[in-house]
């Protein structure tokens, strides 16, 4: 549909593949094992060269969703499935020759407008092949689980359409090498999370949801926007490849560069949700819960990542540009954490702690650690799929997302319980999981850097992370039964839910093993700065916050009651319960700029612009009216008046002649 | 100049002046359309005494006054012909033909 | 410029026209034949011009398949027909909304044959609008073309008809006045002893003073802007759309829009490109307005047509922009989104008169969960209303990008606000989808009758066009580089 050039037809082809646009858009291979056989090294750049194939499987899953899915009942799922899982294992094919250091750049002329070419194409690299690793691993097993989730919904296979065709785009968005199909790309995950978030659009409260996360996130696409024209005005490609060459050559003022890569992040800023527009990410909790573990792991919001990893060069000639993207990173590390201390819905707290651990990956981008930033990326992913599915199969069995109505459940659910809290120790960051190497990588960059804020923002925002969870955990697992409807109802998820929680359980534990093997493979050369003992303090902050939050939530209510009523918790406690007034914002910012002028216009069109063409039509019916009177339709009286008018025209006349 | 058995032209003139204000007054001012009609007649025939007076007075006039005359005479014979026609269907259909009432035509 | 050969653009233009003297033959009563008929008249004018896609001489600057013969020689006005890439397309876009249109006026059952016969005569004004390459021939078709609309909407129209008919009719025949005043300004003015547009460019630059030139650039601007329309003289447009039966709507929005950014490329801005020029950041300013001002207002409209109409009035701030441009790209742009408007805008449209031929009623806050009941309806709707706020891989998106691209290069500041007012194309389209499709059903639409055929055949070529020129512009932009090239090269000679 948006993708898939008429590519190379078989390996022997590639070499003639017509040369399209710029330099940049040329095709090029860089095939790494230099003593292997010639023969080997072909097929290196064959695979490579099959790049496209892996969005365009997950395509045709989509529109065999479409035209057989209603057919094929409550197996049109492994439409989706079987086609995310072969691009899994292309995936996997294309890691292991990325490894070798291959890279792939190829273009296909699409199109000549205006004296302007524009060429459509794809690269992987190892950050590409690492990407649609996780994509494709994550998002088969959320297709998996929702098939257990989504038994017996009303639009079954509109959903596994919508899943299918959202990771598709995020698959071309990973591929592509020019900002045309990216933000196309970008553009059909928006319209995705749109269609998903609305998926139970009988309620209006999940449309207004779905459309505030299109049009929140279509604010940062202003930016994006802008910033590709921008560099397009300026250097004539819109290449990935190209562009930051072409903005060197250009030696532009340091202040054009910024803006530029402003504008871009901009972008970055609507789909990963930071602040201030992470408003539309908790609501759009709306959709079904499979829905929201795709959102927050897989797809959207970690475009918004990889756009930022993936224009970095452009990045790292922009150092203010670089501080807004630390800054705002930690910032939306911060004070999201915040808020998720005080959620009580259960997929809200989760859905706050993915704009946090979004807001670390920034930070990390923005102290110059572009890799730890897509590790941390990679290991979120994993778990917060993790995360989100476990509560997805609590939910399923309680009926209910609020916390406060749960409790008690690891006595019914062995298996989703031990998942989760795999899972959250791995989002707090807690060795050996994951999650602890990701963030401290981070963490130690950000120590490095010039600003020290940075750090601890990160840091305090690791304690809040383990504080939350703790709580998270406490209130849903242990403790007595809160409601006893809800306990009496609940049970284990179906094997189809839980075997997808099992697997996802492994990398959230153990790809940490994997730390060095990625930073060799994304940036080599780079070397994690070594802080010393430094580096357990936000472990330490980790342990004192689920201390904290242990002793608040295994004492009596009565205790944690009395704790709300001093002034000192409470104060930041409103803030916190408000969201720090960002959504109010966010309402007077929607009256005063978008609804409001629409009224007053709307107004203004009606009397005033029409007003005035209706007031040159009554000019003119009141001037006909006015002649009309002197036509009274009777033959006599005209005859009259021009008996009248002949008498006058008469005397005129000798007057005249008497004169002359 | 030349007076026809003494009449001078300028009573010619008065005559037909005179018979053209009855006439207008007629056309203009009386609701029968029959005497419209016949108000219009008297017109046109102060017309023709005009026209026969002039050719008979002015020195070069010729008969062409009176051909004038003739013309006149035929088409106010045609017009009385089809006025009347016309007149006498009003008076069929409306049973009247007072011209105030046979106004549905008026804006 | 080959002139002589068979007289195809003739044929194109007066197929339609014969097909109404054959309807008008017709028994009244004969209504399948009637529709017949119709429908065969206007399916000529498409086959020829795909015929015509195919001899076409693309990278050929000027006009082709051109008949040229004295018409009126007192007054040396020409019947002078031919086309280039502009045409081309324009030509394709009105006859497929033709045919499509007269496939969806079979729902119309009253006064059958009147009906087509003012239809057939509309297409033959638009199709020669396409083809007239003399100025008042141009005026000929283009004031044949109000004619049979003001019948269409006052006799089959809505429960206004009776003001709305008037009113666009007045105020589009306003600006063809105007128009008519320039061109008979620039005719004894030049001293041409032609109304020729390819003979007029270089006397005008000789004879007429650069104010003179803005006076006449603006009034002809005027005559167009109406047509666009531009804001202020938009207010006709949603009148004329509420009232209108739903295939002159489609062909209202589709195609008769066109002739007001057609007009301004073939006959303003290379008959006047020194004013034009010097004009360009006003047409730019006010393409900008178009897209802010239509957007705004179609948030705060209640009505589902009003707000499509108003829709239209914000993508022709891109025609406008575009052409302020004046860049190969910034015209091929203005080009390609009046393509794209035209398929996208019949879509919304037809889907209109899906909606209220089986709930009667347009009114948004009476609608609402569309796509539980009707589930393709409500697919295609939003499919239409994704298109029309500029999702990629469909047409809009392109036609906008690229338009705005070059827009980035001329206007930064311009650019910036267009933006702006894409976020609120697309806030007013999420509130359609929102207020029709979404939400919980009403009671009272529980059972409402499926799409039918006919209405399918009518929207699935639309929907086939809009992802083809989506995925695949090049179809589309191969044909329009030359036309925009060749106009941009002659404001450059200006």
């Amino acid at each position: 549909m948006l993708n898939t050039p008429p590519c190379v037809g078989s390996c022997s082809e590639f070499p003639r593949l017509p040369r399209a646009g710029r330099r940049g858009a040329d095709a090029s291979t860089v095939c790494a094992p230099a003593a292997a056989p010639l023969g080997a090294e072909k097929a290196v750049t064959c695979l490579l060269s099959l790049g496209w194939l892996v969005p365009l499987l997950a395509l045709l899953g989509y529109v065999g969703h479409v035209f057989l899915g209603q057919r094929a009942k409550q197996w049109s799922a492994l439409f989706g499935i079987v086609a995310l899982a072969l691009g899994f294992a292309l995936s996997v094919g294309m890691l292991a020759q990325t490894i070798g250091g291959a890279s792939i750049d190829v273009s296909v002329p699409w199109l000549s407008m205006g004296g302007i070419n524009v060429p459509m194409g794809f690269s992987i690299g190892p950050l590409q092949a690492v990407m649609l690793t996780m994509v494709t691993f994550v998002s088969c097993f959320i297709e998996i689980y929702s098939m257990g989730y989504m038994k017996g919904d009303i639009r079954y296979n509109r959903f596994f359409a919508n899943v299918t065709l959202f990771v598709a785009g995020m698959l071309t968005a990973v591929v592509a090498n020019n900002f045309i199909l990216f933000f196309a790309a970008w553009e059909i995950m928006g319209l995705c999370s749109y269609l998903l978030i609305g998926h139970w659009f009988e309620d209006p409260a999940n449309g207004r949801a779905a459309t505030k996360a299109f049009l929140v996130t279509r604010i940062g696409d202003v930016g994006l926007l802008l910033g590709i024209w921008w560099c397009f005005t300026l250097t004539h490609t819109f290449q990935f490849a190209a562009l930051p060459g072409d903005l060197a050559a250009l030696h532009l003022p340091a202040a054009t560069l910024n803006a530029i890569a402003l504008l871009i992040f901009l972008g970055a800023v609507g789909k990963s949700a930071q602040v201030p527009l992470q408003i539309w990410l908790p609501d759009a909790m709306a959709g079904p819960t499979p829905i929201s573990a795709l959102i927050h792991a897989a797809t959207m919001v970690a475009a918004g990542v990889y756009l930022v990893a993936r224009t970095y060069p452009i990045f790292q000639m922009a150092p203010s540009a670089l501080f807004w993207v630390g800054l705002v990173g930690a910032v939306s590390a911060f004070i999201p954490a915040t808020i998720a201390c005080v959620q009580t819905d259960i997929k809200k707290v989760l859905a706050y702690s993915t704009i946090s651990q979004l807001g670390y990956m920034m930070l990390g981008l923005g102290v110059g650690a572009m890799e730890a930033g897509i590790f941390h990326l990679l290991t979120h992913a994993f778990f917060k799929a993790l995360l989100f599915l476990a509560a997805g199969s609590v939910i399923h069995a309680a009926g209910t997302q609020n916390m406060h109505e749960m409790g008690g459940l690891w006595k019914k659910q062995r298996w989703t319980a031990a998942t989760f809290i795999i899972g959250s120790l791995a989002l707090a960051a807690i060795p050996p999981m994951s999650g602890f190497f990701s963030k401290d990588a981070i963490l130690a960059a950000a120590y490095v850097s010039p600003d020290p804020v940075f750090y601890w923002l990160g840091t305090v925002a690791a304690g809040l992370t383990a504080y939350y969870m703790t709580r998270v955990v406490l209130m849903t697992f242990f403790g007595s039964p809160r409601s006893e409807h809800v306990y009496e109802h609940a049970h284990e998820s179906p094997a189809v839910m839980v075997v997808p929680l099992v697997v996802l359980a492994v990398p959230a534990a153990a790809l940490g093993l994997a730390a060095g093997f990625l930073r060799h493979l994304l940036a080599p050369g780079y070397i994690k700065p070594d802080v010393g003992l430094i580096e357990f303090v936000p472990l330490l902050f980790a342990i004192a916050g689920f201390l904290w939050a242990y002793a608040l939530y295994t004492a009596p209510l009565a205790r944690r009651a009395a704790l709300l009523r001093s002034p000192l918790i409470a104060a930041p406690y409103t803030l916190f319960k408000q969201l720090w007034f960002f959504d109010h914002a966010g309402s007077v910012v929607t009256y005063v700029l978008g609804l409001g002028p629409s009224f007053v216009i709307g107004a203004f069109d009606r009397y005033v612009v029409d007003g005035l063409v209706n007031a040159c039509g009554s000019l003119c019916l009141w001037l006909g009216r006015m002649c009309r009177r002197l036509s009274v339709g009777n033959a006599q009286a005209y005859m009259l008046t021009i008996a009248v008018a002949v008498v006058i025209g008469l005397v005129a006349l000798q007057f005249q002649a008497m004169g002359g | 100049m030349i007076a026809v058995q003494g009449v001078p032209l300028v009573d010619f003139l008065l005559l037909g002046a005179l018979l053209f204000c009855v006439g207008l007054f007629a056309a203009l001012r009386r609701s029968n359309a029959i005497m419209i009609l016949m108000g219009i007649e008297v017109m046109l025939n102060a017309v023709n005494i005009n026209l026969v007076a002039f050719s008979r007075y002015l020195p070069r006039g010729g008969d062409r006054g009176q051909a004038f005359a003739v013309f006149v005479l035929a088409v106010a014979a045609a017009e009385a012909a089809v006025g009347l026609a016309m007149v006498i269907i009003v008076s069929r259909r409306r049973g009247t033909i007072e011209i105030e009432e046979i106004s549905d035509m008026r804006g | 410029m080959a002139t002589g050969g068979f007289p195809l653009l003739t044929v194109l233009t007066f197929v339609p026209a014969l097909g109404a003297v054959a309807v008008a033959l017709l028994p009244g009563e004969a209504k399948r034949a009637i529709r017949g008929v119709a429908t065969g008249a206007l399916a000529v004018p498409l086959l020829i011009v795909v015929g015509m896609l195919f001899a076409f001489r693309y990278g050929q600057a000027g006009l082709q398949f051109v008949q040229r013969v004295d018409w009126i020689p007192a007054w040396h006005v020409q019947y002078f027909l031919g086309i280039d890439g502009l045409s081309l397309v324009m030509l394709l876009l009105s006859a497929l909304i033709g045919v499509l249109a007269a496939i969806a006026s079979y729902s119309i059952d009253q006064r059958v044959k009147e009906y087509f016969v003012w239809f057939l005569i509309l297409q033959t004004g638009i199709l020669g609008v396409f083809c007239a390459q003399d100025l008042i021939l141009f005026i000929f078709f283009f004031d044949i073309v109000l004619l049979p609309m003001y019948f269409l909407i006052a006799i089959w129209g809505g429960p206004r008809r009776e003001y709305a008919a008037p009113t666009s009719q007045i105020y589009t025949f306003t600006g063809s006045v105007l128009m008519l005043v320039a061109f008979l300004a620039i005719y004894f003015l030049t001293g041409a002893q032609s109304f020729a547009i390819p003979d007029l460019p270089a006397l005008i630059s000789q004879h007429i003073g650069h104010g003179v030139q803005l006076l006449l650039f603006a009034v002809i601007f005027v005559g167009f802007a109406i047509k666009l329309p531009v804001v202020p003289f938009h207010t006709w447009l949603p009148d004329a759309h509420v009232e209108a039966p739903t295939p002159i709507s489609v062909i209202l929005a589709a195609v008769l829009l066109k002739i007001g950014g057609y007009g301004l490329l073939r006959i303003a801005e290379p008959l006047l490109p020194v004013a034009a020029h010097t004009l360009a950041p006003l047409l730019g300013v006010m393409g900008v307005v178009n897209i802010i001002y239509g957007a705004l207002a179609a948030m705060s409209q209640h009505d589902f047509k009003k707000l499509v109409a108003y829709s239209s009035v914000s993508h022709m701030g891109f025609v406008l922009l575009g052409i302020a441009v004046a860049t190969p790209l910034g015209i091929a742009g203005a080009i390609f989104v009046m393509v794209s408007h035209g398929l996208i805008s019949a879509m919304l449209f037809l889907m209109v008169g899906v909606f209220y031929d089986r709930t009667h009623t347009r009114e948004l806050s009476r609608l609402g969960g569309m796509y539980r009941t009707l589930p393709l309806a409500g697919t295609i709707l939003a499919f239409a209303a994704l298109g029309n706020l500029g999702l990629p891989a469909l047409s809009g998106f392109i036609g906008e990008f690229f338009t705005l691209t070059g827009v980035f290069g001329s206007f930064r500041v311009l650019a910036f606000w267009t933006v702006v007012g894409l976020v609120l194309v697309a806030a007013f389209n999420l509130m359609l989808m929102q207020r029709v499709v979404m939400g919980p059903v009403r009671p009272e639409w529980k059972e409402l009758a499926p799409m039918s055929a006919r209405e399918l055949v009518t929207l699935v070529p639309l929907m086939g066009g809009i992802l083809l020129l989506g995925t695949v512009p090049a179809v589309l932009v191969n044909v329009i580089n030359t036309p925009a090239a060749q106009i941009v090269a002659r404001l450059g000679g200006g």
